[in-house]
């Protein structure tokens, strides 16, 4: 069964692996260069004593590969809805599963062998692209010093959502039998659940640290305040997420209003008459965690893309004629 | 001995709709059963929960003695050829034996390569590109190929012009001729059930309105025509299958166990058709009218 299953998905897989080598063409030429950049700018701007103008640069090199680079990894998982819809609808569509399903395999069988090579055939090119993606973007992101913002393009998690992808489009196609339908609906339900996860899970996947700690401005912070309201800091916090970073003055009271303006000691970035007064708030998700989080989130959809396969094998064994 | 299929009350419902309702028939093995009905009959669905791609709602089925598609050593004893022969049209011929080489344990490879060299087919064709009748023919060289006792073939001839269609049966006549194999082909159309079959059944709305072997379904049934009588004098042992009237003819159709004695029928053989045209109307009359009679003069 491994052979057929395998002999259908030839096309497929074809076209998988030239993309991924196209992709690693291009990534490993270009690759060597970034590193050289980022060698000869970036990491020698300290002597020049003008880092922010280098860093800009160096950022701007490459932008329009690092935006499609983004965007195939976000593509990649979702081309698991085209290899999971059809799976099984278009062998209802066409009344092939009358010729397979009367062969010598179990139905259930048939289901697990196809779930289980296709749906690893897709995490396993998710993961080469995420892999191939994340090291060619590690100058730019050494740079820009926060992974958080490109979470869902690297590392581990692209991996999940291709596995939840496949698995939801396949359960999708079960129920629907039509191969167009299902890709459109089990589209609309891995983007609900990837923006789902995304604003009310992740940021919750281990409770935010609450920091208090005396007002001490460094370079790269700056203040942000909008009408009049409550003043925030800024930067300063290379690699962590940061939730909210007020100021609040002795008695624990947001520091706002026209405060700026006349607080001569926050213009002063730091005096010791500020800092032995006023009080950052920090609401944050620590750098550290960062690989914690992609262990998490990746492990959701994971979970979620076994409930669809079970669902799949379930629905196969007792409901589908 | 077993039977090839036996079913007991059997019933499938799609929502509100009952494709199947309550049919009970016993098809005995080593035959070449032909399974006609309008269409509606239920015969695909019949067909379908024997060889287990469905489930039925109500009642039993055994095939050769075991439920339907209960695990791979029963789903090797019995072969399928479904309605339109699907077959994977990107796939050529070539890859279509090895799928079936490769998902059944008794496939017989050279019967598969013999048979594909015999019909002239170019085993790197894509089946997608075949004609109706060359479809047809590999979908029941992969049905035979995998060596099965019983061969289920849903109305395998229908959608063939009639040189492919004779073609066909010609080689389904060779397979049973080669190995023996119980078939059960259905059809709307008994003429191309009356060359191969040697038993009848016939399934109106779901319910078996004539089973039995084709000889004595012939050899017991009589067309008797003669002046114009009321046949419920007719001997016990005279059963009238159909009968029309004139002003001063009757025709009847009847089942007898005896030859006719009475010298004033006109008695000729019946063909398969009259016969399976008068029970599938003998059930629409009775769903129809409860009260058979005389009043269905015409």
């Amino acid at each position: 069964m491994i052979r057929f299953a395998a002999l259908q998905f030839r096309t497929q897989s074809a076209v998988a692996l030239g993309a991924l080598a196209v992709t690693a063409v291009v990534l490993g030429l270009t690759g060597p260069h970034i590193v050289h950049l980022y060698d000869t700018t970036v990491a020698t701007c300290g002597a020049d004593g003008d880092c922010s103008s280098a860093t800009a640069t160096f950022l701007s090199s490459y932008r329009l590969l690092q935006d499609l680079g983004n965007v195939v990894i976000v593509l990649r998982a979702i081309i698991g809805i085209f290899w999971g819809a059809p799976l099984v609808a278009h062998e209802l569509e066409t009344g092939t599963h009358r010729l397979v399903w009367t062969q010598s395999v179990t139905r259930t069988r048939w289901i697990a062998v196809k779930l289980g090579l296709v749906g690893l055939a897709s995490m396993a090119v998710a993961g080469l692209f995420s892999l191939m993606m994340t090291w060619w973007s590690s100058p730019f992101d050494r740079v820009s010093m926060n992974q958080f913002p490109v979470f869902s393009e690297r590392g581990i998690v692209p991996i999940g959502y291709a596995a939840f992808a496949f698995a939801l489009g396949v359960a999708v196609g079960v129920i629907i039998r039509r191969t167009l339908p299902a890709m459109a609906t089990a589209l609309v339900g891995f983007v609900v659940a990837r923006v789902a996860v995304t604003i009310w899970v992740r940021p919750n996947l281990e409770a935010p640290v609450h920091l208090t700690s005396a007002l001490h401005m460094t370079s790269g912070m700056g203040f942000n305040q909008t009408n009049n309201g409550p003043i925030s800091v800024v930067g300063g916090h290379a690699g962590d997420w940061v939730f909210s970073d007020r100021i609040v003055d002795g008695a624990g009271h947001a520091v706002g209003g026209n405060f700026l303006d006349q607080g001569a000691c926050l213009q002063s970035r730091g005096s010791a008459a500020c800092t032995g007064r006023l009080r950052e708030v920090l609401v944050y998700q620590p750098a550290s965690r960062y690989w914690a989080f992609q262990s998490y989130e990746m492990a959701i959809f994971l979970g979620l893309a076994v409930i669809c396969g079970a669902f799949c094998v379930w629905w196969m064994r007792r409901r589908i004629s | 001995m077993t039977a090839a299929l036996e079913t007991n009350g059997l019933g499938k419902r799609y929502g509100r709709r009952w494709a199947l309702h309550d049919c009970t028939l016993s098809i005995p093995t080593g035959k070449v059963v032909g399974l006609v009905g309008p269409n509606g009959a239920g015969k695909t669905t019949l067909l379908h929960l024997a060889v287990g791609l469905m489930a039925p709602t109500s009642g039993t089925i055994l095939v050769l003695g075991a439920g339907p598609g209960e695990g791979p050593a029963q789903l090797a004893r019995v072969g399928f050829v479904a309605q339109d022969t699907p077959t994977y049209a990107g796939l050529s011929i070539a890859k279509h034996l090895r799928m079936g080489a490769w998902l059944n344990p008794s496939w017989d490879g050279d019967l598969a390569k013999r048979r594909i060299e015999q019909l002239g087919l170019d085993p790197r064709q894509k089946t997608g590109s075949l004609s109706g009748g060359q479809r047809a023919q590999v979908a029941l060289t992969l049905a035979i190929a995998k060596r099965p006792e019983l061969l289920l073939l849903d109305e395998p001839v229908a959608a063939l012009d009639p040189l492919a269609r004779r073609e066909f049966l010609q080689s389904l006549m060779e397979v049973v001729a080669e190995h023996g194999v119980t078939i059960v082909l259905s059809s709307h159309l008994v003429a191309d059930l009356e060359r191969v079959s040697d038993f009848l059944v016939v399934l109106v709305t779901s319910h078996v309105q004539l089973a039995g072997d084709v000889g004595a379904l012939l050899a017991s049934h009589y067309r008797l025509s003669g002046l114009r009588r009321d046949p419920s004098g007719l001997p016990a042992n005279q059963q009238v299958i159909e009968e029309s009237h004139t002003d001063k003819q009757s025709t009847l159709l009847v089942r007898s166990d005896g030859p006719i004695l009475d010298p004033a029928w006109t008695v000729k053989p019946v063909t398969l058709d009259d016969l399976v045209l008068a029970y599938m109307g003998q059930a629409r009359d009775t769903e129809h009218d409860p009260q058979q009679g005389l009043n269905v003069i015409r």
